[in-house]
C-alpha cells in the first residue's frame, strides 16, 4: 500500500471500529432493556451499527489486499489495534447514560455522514448515504427519550445530569483530527471533523434549552482512541466480543 | 425503570397505497411517539408497510363477546338480508 492507501485503510478501520464497538455496547441491552419494546428497538439500533461496521471492514479488507476478511479485522485484532474514539467504548451504565451518549452520537453522525456522503471515494460516499438514513431515525428515537427523562421525575433528570458529567470529557475527541485523517480530508475523501463542532454544539445546546439543561464547553480532554490508547473498559469488552472466534478460529454458524 | 407509565397501543399498518390499514397487533409504550417507533421496529422491519397508525387501546370502543347473540346475530331466519337470497336474471352476467 502507498501512503494514500495506508491512510485510507486506517480511516476505514477507525470508522468500522467506532461502529462495531458502539454496536456491541448497545447489544448489551438485549434482554436487559426496561421493557420488551425498547429492548427490540435498542437491538435494532445495534444491528444498524453492526451493518455499518461490516461495510467499512469489508472495504478496508479490500483496500489492504492481504486476503483478510471482515471477521479477521473484527475478531482478531487486539485492544491496542482498535482505533475507535473512546466515547463509543464507555460501558452502557444506566439507561439515561446510554440514551444521552446515543443522542450525542446521533446528532454527530447525522452531520458527519451528510458530509461524508459527498466523499470523492465512491464506496465511502455510498456507505454514508445508506448510514445517514439510519442515523436520522436514531435521532428521532433518542430525542424524545432525552426530553422524557430530563422533564420526567427528579430521579430521571438527575440521571441525565450525571450522565452528562460522565460524558463531558469524551465529546471533544469526536472533533479531533488525526494526521492521516487531515491528509484524506485535503483530498476530499474524509471530513473535517472540526468543521462540525460549532453546528453540533448549537444543536445540542438548543435542544437542551427546552429542558433547562446547559451544555458545558466542548474541548479536547480525554483522547487517544485513534492511537489505540483506550480506557480500561475496551479490553474487557473485546474479550467477550471476540471470545468465540479466539476459542474456535474461523468457526461459522 | 418503573413501568407504571406504560400504556397499551393497538397498531395498524397499511401494506401498500390504496389498501386499508389493518390491525397487526399491540405494544406497550411511554407515549404515542414512542409507540409509533416501536411499531416501526416490531411490525415493519421487512418492508411490510407504507403507513402506520397507533391508537391507545383504551380509546377503542368495542362490542362485547357476550352480546354477540342479540347484537351481531347473523339473522339466518331473515335470508332476504343476504345477497345470495336473490336469483339473478339470466341477462346479468359475471356478478
Amino acid at each position: 500500500m502507498n501512503e494514500q492507501q495506508t491512510n485510507l485503510y486506517r480511516f476505514l478501520i477507525a470508522l468500522a471500529d467506532d461502529s462495531i464497538v458502539l454496536s456491541h455496547r448497545l447489544s448489551e441491552w438485549c434482554s436487559n432493556a426496561p421493557y420488551l419494546e425498547e429492548d427490540l428497538a435498542l437491538s435494532n439500533v445495534a444491528l444498524d451499527y453492526l451493518g455499518r461496521a461490516r461495510m467499512f471492514y469489508q472495504y478496508a479488507a479490500e483496500v489492504e489486499g492481504k486476503g483478510r476478511t471482515e471477521d479477521d479485522l473484527a475478531y482478531h485484532r487486539n485492544e491496542r489495534e482498535y482505533t475507535n474514539l473512546l466515547i463509543h467504548e464507555l460501558p452502557i451504565n444506566d439507561f439515561a447514560f446510554t440514551m444521552l451518549r446515543q443522542f450525542y452520537l446521533d446528532v454527530f453522525y447525522v452531520k458527519y455522514l451528510q458530509k461524508l456522503s459527498l466523499s470523492q471515494d465512491k464506496m465511502i460516499a455510498a456507505i454514508a448515504q445508506k448510514a445517514i438514513k439510519e442515523s436520522r431515525y436514531h435521532l428521532k428515537r433518542s430525542e424524545p427519550w432525552i426530553i422524557q427523562l430530563a422533564q420526567g421525575t427528579e430521579e430521571s433528570l438527575n440521571r441525565i445530569l450525571v450522565a452528562k458529567e460522565e460524558l463531558n470529557d469524551f465529546i471533544g475527541e469526536l472533533f479531533d483530527m488525526s494526521e492521516w485523517e487531515k491528509s484524506l480530508a485535503e483530498n476530499g475523501i474524509s471530513v473535517d471533523r472540526e468543521s462540525i463542532k460549532a453546528e453540533w454544539q448549537a444543536y445540542v445546546q438548543g435542544f437542551f434549552a427546552q429542558s433547562d439543561i446547559e451544555l458545558d464547553s466542548v474541548e479536547l480532554r480525554v483522547h487517544g482512541g485513534r492511537e489505540g490508547i483506550h480506557t480500561e473498559h475496551l479490553g474487557h469488552m473485546l474479550s467477550e466480543m471476540q471470545y468465540l472466534q479466539r476459542a474456535y478460529p474461523g468457526n461459522e454458524w | 425503570m418503573s413501568q407504571e407509565h406504560l400504556r397499551v397501543y393497538e397498531v395498524f399498518v397499511r401494506s401498500s397505497r390504496g389498501l386499508d390499514h389493518k390491525h397487526v397487533g399491540s405494544l406497550h409504550a411511554e407515549s404515542p411517539e414512542h409507540a409509533l417507533m416501536y411499531a416501526r421496529d416490531c411490525y415493519t422491519r421487512r418492508s411490510e408497510g407504507v403507513s402506520i397508525w397507533v391508537v391507545e387501546s383504551k380509546n377503542i370502543t368495542a362490542s362485547k363477546e357476550s352480546d354477540v347473540e342479540d347484537f351481531i346475530d347473523p339473522m339466518t331466519d331473515k335470508p332476504y338480508r343476504h345477497a345470495t337470497h336473490y336469483v339473478l336474471p339470466d341477462s346479468v352476467d359475471n356478478m
